[in-house]
């Protein structure tokens, strides 16, 4: 019998050649390509009087210099507005090249194609740019104060104002026994992968193709965009994505400027030519994410149950909108988690700035969501007296109230209805994990030694697995192989491991057997990609369904070259056989079947010409049927699926230093079914750094300006080992997706979610203070313990 | 005007190569574009991340904070090198693999180099000195507590080898 691998800590494949050296990452393609530099802004906000590039000329090992007045036809058009929902009444995006004004400091300029990036950059330097300056918004308030205009014809810098309901919020806070009000805000960070962003781009003139390696979460998404605006068709532009670096959600945006600016210079020049971005260039022209400003209004009765809550905040996404208004989408619909308000209202301004555009970093505006939720949950329960967890759990959607309806529209246009959970079950598991109910012996004990600990518990509900579809092909090979592939990309998730894992079961073939291809439209050119946790529910599903068709093919085949039913068959390790006898026939030799051939080139070839196989009066492939052993497949969800967890951790707040040290974290986390354990593990390991590190540490500290200060990573800080937790206590849930074949739902931002609203109630506990601003540094600790001084005087 | 180049011997992983570079090369650069090494990545070029830490004469250097002129004949260790001479993985290769120390992979070339001489130095670590081994470097997936137990793996292994060699 071959074991089961779903649900197995299955070693990865794609390991081998990555501790090797050998893997492929775009950088690593095309080593004969010419190199482009871009010129960027060094302001945060201008009008553009004159360029003069006539030095560069002069530079040796130039090959191309362009401004916008070099673009043409829909190159020198705006860059897309990729999801245009209907209440992004202003939205703007920038062009590949600025035209006349520059909205951010680090908006590509000038464009510059040399023998090496040396070179490249050494041109940049000879381009003269005359500037008018104009000022420069930066931060919400000064968005909000609509003083100064971002773009001129954007009035009070508002892009979208959207609102939702359920129930008349208003009126229930009105009439509620206990209303509180808080005022809460997350600052700005952002994905910052080791890998940044890449693209080589080849011009086959030969074949009029144009062939792209891009680091990118959507190798569809950049195919159809540089096909768009190269004014080529589909068919004519392959995208190839191959190993890449990490994403964490910055390299969904598609296309960059220099996703098109390369390709057309591979096309203009005949050459293959590359843009490998450095890290500056990161932190001042990829995307950040987060910042947004929050007040929220609750009214609740004496137990601490929500009757209404109503939510206003302000969310600054940057320069232009791209990306739409996912992200606070996002934060207004998923800020419910758990929980089942009696009423809610939520109101959001979309607002510009002169600062680098926003799209969503790993967890995707929940972050600020559950931060925002969980602060009013604890301070509800600081409020009445209560134990913080009792009034969460009076709060939670019951397991029999699945699939629950929040009354709300969600980021994909569906309803916000969440389809499986089992939130009390997951309360017990953390409480137990932490030892939620003896942490007051334990903060006794720490205070005698003179020390101070807090607890947080932070609880998050994750629509994952947004449609609208992925799809897969699968095809068994002669030799028995089974070659997998599936068009979203993949940025270090293990997808090559986790999907052949469902293939080997569902096809009884060996895992080892099984080769899967991501992000290859040649290979696949359907599909989304891979963001918002969808891979796994999306890709897996369809491989899934795909391995399905390939079995149904096999065994029908199978059938008759074995004169047997087909429920009778069964296929183990790659052979098919009739179950409890010796008659069987591999899966290989199945496919030779399946393809009758004219030509013998080989042994398995040979004994697929038409001359040997098949019934001589019929045609020798069937109307209905095709040749070759194939299964081909689509799975689009109705809606998204929702995963959820709960996150507890201790810390301890230096007496002194006002230091925060983690002591304990532990996770409770429903993702349904699990693949690989391994991996799903290895997903909140690195979701919980990025919360650390959200929570701690990461912030872009932009001076009035509009100059980011900290554009490296000497001084915007990342979590080391040294500042992560030593440990993480995990414990799983399985509560299966009705929606999917597999019972699946999205691991992929889990970890990171809660993060803030964790550390925020910890800190909080520990200190007995209010905290209200995340992410919060030793000194911001200490200032806050200051300004609380006097109060914690007058009350002695 | 035509840049002034050098021409320098560089030898990796025990083979001697030549090259051809301008004075203002980084060895980073050298490594992946001239010599075609593409394991060693580079993920910052200003010295902190250690994706691209290499081992010269041994000791573990951020080769993005090194000129390829100033490499010349020393001995250069890349993560190409780290495999074992029948072409099995190393033990920090393999102990990543088994423990699940990386995802994208991108950052694993700095912390295998890295840990390989940190090994070499001592070679049964602690977990607090395993933590120290890698806490120069950044690695933006993986949480860190499997790279932690991967260095450990790693020097068990290491020290298995050694006793077989023995
Ligand atoms: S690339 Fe050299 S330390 Fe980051
Ligand atoms: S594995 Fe991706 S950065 Fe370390």
């Amino acid at each position: 019998m071959t074991t089961k691998m779903m649900g197995a800590k299955v070693q990865r494949v794609e390991d081998d050649r990555l501790v090797r050296g050998t893997g492929r990452y775009v950088d690593d393609v095309a080593p004969d390509a010419l190199h482009a530099a871009v010129l960027r802004s060094p302001h945060a906000h201008a009008r553009i009087v004159s360029i003069d590039v006539d030095a560069v000329l002069d530079v040796e090992g130039v090959h191309a210099v362009w401004t916008h007045e070099d673009l043409e036809g829909a190159m020198a058009d705006p860059l897309p507005l990729l999801i245009p929902h209907p209440t992004l009444t202003h939205g703007r995006t920038q062009y590949a090249l600025a035209k006349d004004e520059v909205n951010y400091v680090g908006e590509a300029i000038a464009f510059v194609v040399a023998d090496d990036r040396y070179v490249a950059e050494d041109a940049l330097a000879q381009i003269v740019v005359e500037y008018d300056l104009l000022p420069a918004v930066v931060g919400i308030e000064a968005a909000r104060s609509g003083a100064q205009l971002v773009h001129d014809d954007v009035p009070g810098n508002v892009a979208a104002r959207m609102e939702q309901s359920n129930g008349d919020a208003a009126a229930a806070i009105a009439a509620a026994p206990h209303t509180l009000s808080l005022d809460l805000h997350i600052e700005r960070s952002a994905c910052m992968p080791m890998e940044g962003r890449g693209t080589v781009a080849r011009w086959d003139p030969d074949q009029n193709r144009l062939q792209v390696w891009t680091s990118t979460q959507t190798s569809t998404g950049v195919r159809a965009a540089v096909a768009a605006k190269l004014g080529l068709d589909l068919g004519q532009v392959d995208v190839i994505t191959p190993d890449v670096g990490g994403g964490f959600g910055v390299k969904i945006v598609h296309p960059w400027p220099e996703e098109l600016l390369v390709p057309l210079a591979a096309q203009r020049l005949g050459r293959a030519v590359k843009f490998t971005e450095d890290r500056r260039e990161h932190f001042i022209s990829s995307a950040h994410e987060r910042a947004q400003v929050h007040h929220v209004e609750v009214g609740f009765d004496d137990e601490g149950r929500v009757l209404g809550l109503d939510v206003r905040f302000w969310h600054d996404h940057g320069a232009y909108t791209p990306y739409g208004l996912i992200v606070p989408i996002i934060t207004s619909t998923q800020l419910l988690g758990p929980y089942k308000p009696g009423a809610y209202h939520v109101q959001f301004d979309s607002l510009y700035t002169n600062t680098v555009i926003v799209t969503p970093y790993r967890g995707a505006g929940r972050p600020q969501g559950c931060f925002v939720m969980e602060r009013t949950m604890d301070a509800i329960a600081a409020e009445l007296g209560k134990d913080r967890a009792d009034v969460r759990a009076l709060n939670f959607i019951q397991p029999d109230e699945f699939p629950y309806d929040q009354g709300l529209i969600f980021q994909d246009g569906r309803e916000l209805t969440y389809d499986s959970g089992d939130y009390p079950a997951m309360l017990d598991k953390i409480k137990e994990l932490v030892d939620w109910d003896h942490f007051e012996d334990f903060r006794a004990a720490k205070a005698a030694e003179g020390k101070r600990v807090g607890l947080g518990l932070a609880c998050y509900v994750e629509g994952t697995g947004v449609g609208p579809y992925e799809g897969a092909h699968v095809h068994i090979e002669t030799s028995g192989k089974v070659k997998v592939a599936t068009g979203l990309t993949s940025q270090g998730q293990g997808h090559q491991t986790a999907f052949a894992q469902i293939v080997a079961d569902e096809l009884g073939v060996r895992f080892e057997d099984v080769e899967i291809t991501t992000g290859d439209t040649r290979r696949m050119p359907y599909a989304v990609g891979t963001f918002a946790s969808r891979a796994a529910v999306m890709s897996g599903s369809a491989i899934h369904l795909a391995a399905k068709r390939a079995k149904e093919k096999a065994l029908r085949i199978a059938a008759d070259a074995l004169e047997a039913d087909i429920e009778d068959l069964e296929i183990v390790d790659g052979v098919v056989s009739v179950k409890g006898t010796d008659s069987s026939i591999p899966l290989g030799t199945v496919a030779v079947l399946s393809n009758p051939l004219r030509y013998a080139f080989d042994e398995a070839s040979k004994a697929a010409t038409q001359f040997n196989v098949g019934d001589p009066t019929k045609p020798p492939v069937a109307e209905d049927d095709e040749p070759g052993l194939e299964g081909k497949d689509f799975y689009s969800p109705p809606r998204s699926t929702f995963a959820s967890g709960m996150h507890a951790v201790i810390v301890e707040t230096d007496v002194d230093t006002a230091e925060i040290r983690i002591l304990k974290y532990a996770v409770v986390h429903d993702c349904g079914h699990l693949i690989n354990p391994m991996i799903v593990e290895g997903q909140i390991h690195g979701g919980v750094a990025q919360g650390v590190g959200g929570a701690l540490y990461e912030r872009m500290a932009y001076d009035e300006s509009g100059q980011l200060l900290n554009a490296s990573f000497m001084d915007f800080l990342m979590p080391y080992v040294t500042e992560v937790p030593t440990s993480i206590e995990i414990d799983h849930l399985e509560t299966p997706s009705p929606l999917n074949p597999l019972g699946i739902k999205g691991a992929g931002e889990a970890g990171v979610i809660p993060g803030s609203a964790a550390f925020a109630a910890a800190i909080e506990d520990a200190e007995r203070l209010p905290i209200t601003a995340m992410p919060i540094s030793p000194s911001e600790l200490f200032a806050l313990r200051a300004a609380h001084a006097p109060h914690a005087q007058e009350s002695k | 005007m035509t840049e002034q180049t050098h021409e320098i011997r560089l030898n990796v992983n025990g083979v001697e190569h030549e090259a051809a570079v301008p004075a203002r090369r980084l060895l980073s650069d050298a490594l992946r574009h001239d010599l075609g090494l593409t394991g060693t990545h580079v993920g910052c070029e200003h010295g902190v991340c250690g994706a691209c830490t290499v081992l010269v004469d041994g000791q573990p250097m951020r080769s993005c904070l090194m000129f390829a002129v100033s490499a010349a004949g020393h001995e250069i260790t890349t993560v190409e090198g780290l495999a074992r001479p029948d072409g099995e993985l190393g033990p920090v290769q393999q102990a990543f693999r088994e423990c699940h120390g990386l995802q994208c992979g991108f950052c694993t070339p700095g912390f295998l180099t890295t840990i390989t001489a940190g090994i070499a130095e001592n070679p049964d670590p602690t977990e607090d000195e395993a933590r120290d081994m890698v806490a120069g470097n950044l690695c933006r997936c993986t949480g860190y507590q499997n790279i932690v137990k991967a260095v450990c793996r790693a020097a068990e292994l290491a020290r298995a080898d050694e006793d077989g060699a023995a």
